[in-house]
C-alpha cells in the first residue's frame, strides 16, 4: 500500500502566507481535489509536492522517500498550467522527450496514447499548428503512458471539451483503481468516483 | 547519458526548424564585422591591427545576443518545470542545452572566422591562431553564459541585466584571446595565453553545469 504524507506544510509568497500547518495523507486508490479561490495557493501546493518549490516549513514523503530523492521524483507525474510542448516538434517527438524526462519506460506506445485522447492521425503534426485543447490533450496523453504512482494535475480540464474531460476523468479513475494516487485542482465540475476534497 | 543526447537532439531539431532563432545573432556577427572596413578605413595595416579586437568583441556580443533565448522559450512553455523535477541530473540536461547553444552560436562563428579574417587583412598564421582561440574560448562563453541565463530566466526583458552579469566574467577571455592573436601577428610567443584559455575552458566545463543547476532551481522557485 503506497502512501503520500504531507506534514505541517506552510507556504509563503512574498508577504502573503498562503497556508500553514497543512497535513494530510493520501493512500493508494485515492483521488484528492484541492479547492480554493484564485490565489489561495493551489498551484503552489502542487509545485511543492512535485518538488519544484520548497515549503517554508514541513515535509513530504512518499513511501518513506523524501521529496528531493530520485526515488520520489520517479513516482511523480506533474502536469502544470502549461502543456510543456514545443511548437517546432510534432506530437510524437514532444511525448518522447517528456517521457524521457519523467519516466524510465523503454518503448512506450505513443500512438495508442494519442488515440486514447482523440488525436489519431495527428501524430506527426507540429504542436504549434494545433488548437489549445488539442495541445492540452497531447500533454494529458502522458496519463496513458506514465507508470508514476502519484499524479499531480494542475487545472487538467482547461481548454478541454466535455468529451475530453470525460476521457481524463475515466483515466484518473482507472489509475486509482490500479492503486495510484491523484491530486488535482480544478474550478470545473468533475465526476470522479470517491473524490476527496480539501480547501485552502 | 541518454538524456544528454536526447536534449541535444531536441534543441538542435527545434533550432533547425526555426532557423531565425540562431541565424539572427550570426547575421549580426557577419554584418557588424563587414561594416568596419567601410566605417574606419580600407587601409590594410589599420584593419590588421584592430582585427583581433573587432572579431572578438563582436563574437562576445553575438553570443550574448543568443544567450537571451537559451531558457526563455522552455520557461514560457513549462518544459523547464519538467526538466527541473525530472529524476535525471539537472546539470547534465543543462550541459546538453549549453552544448546545443555552442553548436548553434560558437561553431558557426569559428567556421566563418577565416572569411571575416581575410576581409580584415589578417595573415594566414593569425587566422589560424584566431580560430584556435575561438575553439578554446567560445565554449567558455556558452558555459559561463548559461549561469547568467539561469539566473534571469524568470525575469521578463532581462537582456540588459544578463549583459551586466555576464560581461565582467567574459573580460579575462577577451584579454587572453585578443592578446594571443595580436602577439601572433608579431611572431611573439602565445603559449601563455593559450594555456590560460585552456584552463578557463576546463574549469568552466567542470563547474558551470553545477552552478547553473543551482541558479536555475533558485530562479524557478
Amino acid at each position: 500500500m503506497s502512501k503520500l504524507s504531507i506534514n505541517n506544510l506552510s507556504c509563503q509568497r512574498g508577504y502573503n502566507l498562503l497556508f500553514e500547518n497543512l497535513s494530510f495523507d493520501l493512500k493508494s486508490g485515492e483521488a484528492l481535489r484541492i479547492c480554493g479561490q484564485n490565489g489561495s495557493g493551489k498551484t503552489s501546493l502542487l509545485k511543492i509536492i512535485a518538488g519544484l518549490n520548497t515549503p517554508e516549513l514541513g515535509s513530504i514523503e512518499f513511501n518513506q522517500s523524501k521529496s528531493n530523492s530520485e526515488k520520489y521524483q520517479l513516482e511523480i507525474l506533474y502536469l502544470g498550467h502549461y502543456a510543456a510542448l514545443s511548437s517546432e516538434l510534432n506530437c510524437i517527438e514532444n511525448l518522447e522527450y517528456l517521457t524521457n524526462l519523467s519516466t524510465k519506460l523503454i518503448s512506450p506506445n505513443f500512438y495508442n496514447a494519442l488515440k486514447e485522447v482523440g488525436l489519431k492521425n495527428y501524430e506527426h503534426d507540429l504542436a504549434g499548428n494545433l488548437s489549445a485543447g488539442q495541445k492540452r490533450r497531447i500533454a494529458l496523453s502522458l496519463l496513458f503512458i506514465s507508470q508514476s504512482k502519484v499524479w499531480l494535475l494542475d487545472e487538467p480540464f482547461t481548454a478541454l471539451d466535455s468529451n475530453g474531460i470525460k476521457i481524463i476523468e475515466n483515466q484518473i479513475e482507472k489509475h486509482c483503481a490500479k492503486g495510484g494516487l491523484c491530486i488535482l485542482t480544478t474550478h470545473q465540475e468533475c465526476n470522479i468516483k470517491s473524490l476527496k476534497e480539501i480547501s485552502l | 547519458m541518454n538524456i544528454f543526447l536526447k536534449t541535444l537532439e531536441r534543441d538542435l531539431k527545434m533550432a533547425f526548424r526555426n532557423p531565425s532563432s540562431f541565424l539572427n545573432p550570426l547575421m549580426f556577427f557577419v554584418i557588424s564585422i563587414s561594416l568596419f572596413p567601410i566605417a574606419i578605413s580600407p587601409d590594410a595595416e589599420t584593419l590588421m591591427n584592430i582585427a583581433p579586437g573587432i572579431i572578438w568583441v563582436i563574437t562576445m556580443l553575438s553570443v550574448l545576443l543568443s544567450l537571451n533565448s537559451l531558457f526563455h522559450y522552455d520557461y514560457d512553455n513549462g518544459i523547464l518545470e519538467q526538466i527541473v523535477i525530472s529524476h535525471h541530473s539537472l546539470s547534465l540536461v543543462l550541459l546538453a542545452k549549453t552544448t546545443a547553444h555552442w553548436v548553434l552560436s560558437g561553431l558557426p562563428i569559428i567556421i566563418l572566422s577565416p572569411l571575416l579574417g581575410i576581409t580584415l587583412f589578417l595573415d594566414f598564421k593569425s587566422i589560424y591562431i584566431l580560430m584556435l582561440t575561438l575553439c578554446l574560448a567560445t565554449p567558455c562563453l556558452s558555459l559561463i553564459g548559461t549561469i547568467g541565463a539561469s539566473l534571469v530566466v524568470s525575469i521578463k526583458n532581462s537582456s540588459m541585466l544578463l549583459s551586466l552579469l555576464i560581461l565582467p566574467l567574459y573580460i579575462p577571455i577577451l584579454i587572453f584571446a585578443t592578446s594571443a592573436v595580436s602577439q601572433s601577428q608579431f611572431d611573439l610567443p602565445i603559449n601563455g595565453q593559450l594555456y590560460f584559455l585552456g584552463s578557463i575552458l576546463i574549469v568552466s566545463l567542470i563547474s558551470t553545469p553545477f552552478i547553473s543547476a543551482v541558479a536555475l532551481r533558485i530562479s524557478m522557485e
